[in-house]
């Protein structure tokens, strides 16, 4: 039965009448075609479909669209602010710790939340929290890097 | 259905995918090709002039079908290369950039849009900076000369006195200047640009390089980081429906009834059969997928017996086609060298069927319009499938457009077409724009793998502990690197063909990592049968000094001697290297053996590359960085797990590839040689790794592990 869910995508009211199973992240893709957010498993195991609900990492292509009713939804379209990037962003440019690319938006979402919780991580904390984000040309040297030098140089890191 | 005709396409990527594909021939009026490539652009083609043309051989495309001089100064570049990750937007910008004495960002690079571009080939083989690097440096050099012969014309002065930088000509005496922009308002240039590209156009000595050899960005990562790129899985058209195609319950199984009538009676959904396809298309992929599932319950399937992955060693070898209808290579006698040696050795080495597992599965969104067909998706050769479609729908090649967004990587995984030619069957029949983006799950059983192998191994040492016999034979998998780099008087290596029951294809680097870790396995045991260091007994039959350069450069910067020293039953050091498309690896490792958990843990990776010239050393890093991280997990892990046909490990939660915790701390060192041409570096970073793996595990446990992926082997056998 189709239900009407009612989310809040980057500060924008946006509602949907859809299964209330189907996956955030399908409902983000081909409903409000935010095609930032990657499909790249569905089971949760890899990290591509991060997004944060109401500031928290989450993986939204095994989130019913049901569970983020009135909820918060932040995805990489909404986090540079008009031609600013946000700083997270930046220190991603900056590393050069892009290959393809297509796991990107994951590693960065999944890396704010991180620093936005904990602005100073060991090593050991960033591996542990990013490890559910898969990078298959296998760029992690380069996303840890990226990751020091946003916390590094960020002291207080805000969720948009 | 399995497609055993792709097998030997795909497995011999050297051969075929070099050949020159027909010319596409797609006729573009002036005015639809300003349209394409948007306004304040002079066209500097007439109409008529055929853009698909060959890129390979140089001489046969016009500096027209190359480059484009626009009014603001920037210059538009084609190519049919395709990005994926590992570079070539960057280094094919700044090849342009070097020859026309701009700096990179006046470059715009199109790739891989049929409709515009050259064909330049397959994006495989590590071909694009040895062939392509060089055909866009030949074609803007070119239009360089050409310019500034204009210029001279129209000053009527000697084209020796002037001077090009940063798009600007100048005469040396007059100091009188005129620049690209400026030319590009003059018809001249059309008519100049005719001209073919000679090969023998001189080009920029290394010496002078100032674009080439520096670490320019990938240009587009901005919108990377930004997720303004679309990538292949990411067009939505409008009205455009997503499809779901019905899959067979296991390998060569064949439909022989199925009830349609549940997802025809679901709202909005539309079914199509045609034989032996059928798919349902929907407004979304949830409902497409549930109208799938209905009617997959339904469906009857007559199944065929299929090789299990328990029994693929044995099977491979049964079948394998050593009866002489593949031949060795020969040298001396090994026959007579192995009957004379002091001491024989005698192993078999096998390797597990692994995937690419791009992070972004096949997809294709494809739209038909006036009888032509355009589709948007993520493979490597642009062209060869608008060749496949163009066959499948009965269509001349003009009437396909292939375009490939910057996609989700590759890795040698995507050199076929299907989910375009799924997604073109939907929308010929429905009659609306429809996206097929397969599931993880589907990649992972329909896509293709890399080769098994079983690797046979003889050597024969003499009484001084020199090798004198090397007989080398892998089944399966392909000859690349299959040849000893050693010095060996009498030697007989062999690639045999046998009957993969996967369908098999192209893998970053192929056969060479399988053959290596065969080969510097190998060694490894015979250094130890002659009482040898590993690394003194490759160096005494090594004469290839680049081989040579790195395998010091990695042993020096390891501290080889010292750490084999302090060697115990828990840590382990080993060593490998090797070369294959003309570039050159080494590598140390250590790694921990962790009983208890049943790990072998790498801690540290020293390697050293070298491919000649360094285009762009960041993103060549990158792509070493990436190659020695991707290679522990065929070398630990990584196994597709298959039985009656199906695969049992179709999901990242059971097929393990490498994540953060697994990463080493990985030291690479970059060789600059300048006296050659340039090589390419996503793919030989990886050969070297597995078989340093199993020499360090070696070291610590004395234990020989002879199958990838080696954790599971080796915790067999402790």
């Amino acid at each position: 039965m189709d239900t009407k869910i009612t989310l809040i995508v980057n500060g924008n009211k946006r509602t949907v009448v859809t299964d209330p199973a189907r996956s955030l992240l399908d409902v983000l893709r081909e409903e409000f075609h935010l095609t930032g957010t990657k499909y790249g498993c569905g089971e949760g195991q890899c990290g591509a479909c991060t997004v944060l609900m109401d500031g928290k990492k989450i993986l939204s292509c095994i989130t019913p669209v049901a569970r983020a009713d009135k909820k918060k939804i932040t995805t990489i379209e909404g986090f540079a602010e008009g031609d600013s990037l946000h700083p997270v962003q930046q220190a991603f440019l900056d590393e050069g710790a892009i290959q393809c690319g297509y796991c990107t938006s994951g590693m960065i979402l999944a890396a704010a939340a991180l620093l936005k919780n904990n602005p100073k991580p060991t090593d050991k904390q960033i591996t542990e929290w990013m490890n559910g984000n898969i990078c298959r040309c296998n760029g992690y040297t380069k996303i840890l890097n990226a990751v020091r030098r946003a916390a590094a140089q960020i002291a207080e890191v805000k969720i948009p | 259905m399995i497609k055993n005709t792709y097998t030997k396409e795909l497995l011999e990527p050297h051969c075929t995918d070099s050949v020159d594909a027909p010319d596409s021939g797609i006729q573009l009026t002036r005015r639809a090709f300003v349209q394409m490539l948007g306004s304040g652009l002079l066209i500097t083609v007439t109409q008529g002039v055929s853009f698909g043309q060959r890129g390979l051989s140089g001489g046969r495309l016009s500096v027209a079908a190359r480059l484009h001089l626009n009014q603001d100064g920037t210059i538009t570049v084609m190519t049919g290369k395709v990005e994926e990750g590992q570079g070539p937007r960057a280094e094919l910008s700044q090849a342009a950039a070097e020859e026309l004495r701009v700096s990179v960002d006046r470059i715009r690079l199109i790739m891989a849009d049929t409709a515009l571009v050259p064909d330049d080939g397959i994006t495989a083989g590590s071909r694009t900076t040895p062939i392509n690097v060089p055909a866009v440096r030949r074609g803007a050099a070119t239009a360089r000369e050409l310019l500034t012969k204009l210029a001279a014309e129209q000053w009527k002065v000697d084209a020796g006195a002037l001077d090009v930088r940063n798009g600007i000509i100048t005469h040396k005496t007059t100091r009188k200047t005129i620049t690209y922009a400026d030319l590009a308002k003059s018809k001249d240039v059309a008519e100049v640009f005719k001209q073919t590209i000679p090969s023998d156009v001189v080009v920029t000595p290394v010496s002078q390089w100032k674009s080439l050899g520096t670490s320019v960005p990938r240009p587009n990562s901005r919108d990377i980081v930004t997720a303004k790129h679309r990538y292949p899985s990411d067009f939505i058209r409008p009205n455009m429906l997503y499809g779901k195609i019905l899959r067979p319950v296991s390998y060569g199984a064949t439909l022989e009834s199925i009830d349609l009538s549940k997802a025809e009676a679901m709202k909005d959904v539309i079914v199509v059969r045609d034989g032996q396809f059928v798919g349902c298309a929907a407004p979304s992929s949830f409902l497409a997928a549930q109208a799938l599932e209905a009617i997959a319950k339904t469906a009857s399937w007559k199944t065929i017996s299929h090789p299990s992955s328990k029994e693929i060693f044995s099977h491979l070898k049964k079948n394998a086609r050593t009866d002489g209808r593949s031949r060795p290579r020969t040298s001396g006698s090994v026959e007579k060298a192995l009957a004379d040696a002091n001491k024989v050795l005698s192993e078999t080495y096998e390797v597990a069927y692994v995937q690419h597992t791009p992070m972004e599965p096949r997809a294709a969104t494809a739209e038909w319009k006036d009888g032509k067909l355009t589709v948007w998706t993520g493979v490597d050769g642009p062209q060869r499938v608008q060749g496949d479609l163009a066959r499948t729908f009965g269509l001349s090649t003009e009437r396909v457009r292939v375009i490939v967004p910057d996609m989700g990587g590759g890795f040698g995984g995507k050199h076929t077409g299907e989910a375009a030619e799924e997604a073109a069957r939907l929308a010929k029949v429905i009659k609306r724009p429809v996206a097929v983006h397969w599931t993880r799950a589907e990649e992972f059983t329909w896509a293709y793998f890399r080769p098994a192998a079983v690797i046979e191994c003889k050597g024969g040492l003499d009484d001084k502990g020199s090798l004198i016999a090397w007989d080398f034979t892998n089944i399966n998998a392909g000859g690349a690197a299959i040849d000893t780099p050693y010095n060996i008087a009498n030697k007989k290596i062999l690639s045999a063909g046998s009957d993969s029951p996967l369908r098999q294809g192209a893998y970053r680097c192929l056969a060479a990592t399988a053959n290596n870790f065969a080969r510097e396995s190998f060694m490894d045991e015979l250094a130890a049968a002659a009482g040898a260091d590993p690394l003194a007994f490759r160096l005494d039959h090594l004469e290839n000094q680049r081989i040579r350069t790195v395998l010091e450069a990695a042993a020096k910067h390891f501290d080889w001697p010292n750490r084999r020293k302090k060697v115990t039953s828990e840590l382990g050091v080993g060593l490998a290297c090797g070369t294959e498309k003309n570039s050159v690896v080494a590598a140390c490792v250590e790694v921990a053996i962790d009983r208890k958990r049943g790990e072998i843990k790498v801690n540290q990776v020293c390697e050293a590359f070298e491919c000649g010239p360094i285009i762009n050393p960041a993103n060549l890093l990158s792509q070493v960085q990436g190659c020695i991280t991707m290679g522990l997990g065929p070398a630990l892990r990584e196994e597709m797990q298959f039985k009656d046909g199906k695969i049992l490990n179709a999901g990242f939660s059971e097929y393990k590839v490498p994540r953060f915790k697994d990463v080493p701390e990985i030291e690479v060192l970059l060789i600059n040689k300048t006296d050659i041409p340039s090589a390419g570096g996503g793919e030989t970073p990886i050969i070297a790794i597995a078989p340093a793996i199993a020499n360090a595990v070696f070291a610590a446990t004395g234990i020989r592990v002879r199958s990838m992926p080696m954790q599971n082997a080796l915790f067999r056998q402790l």
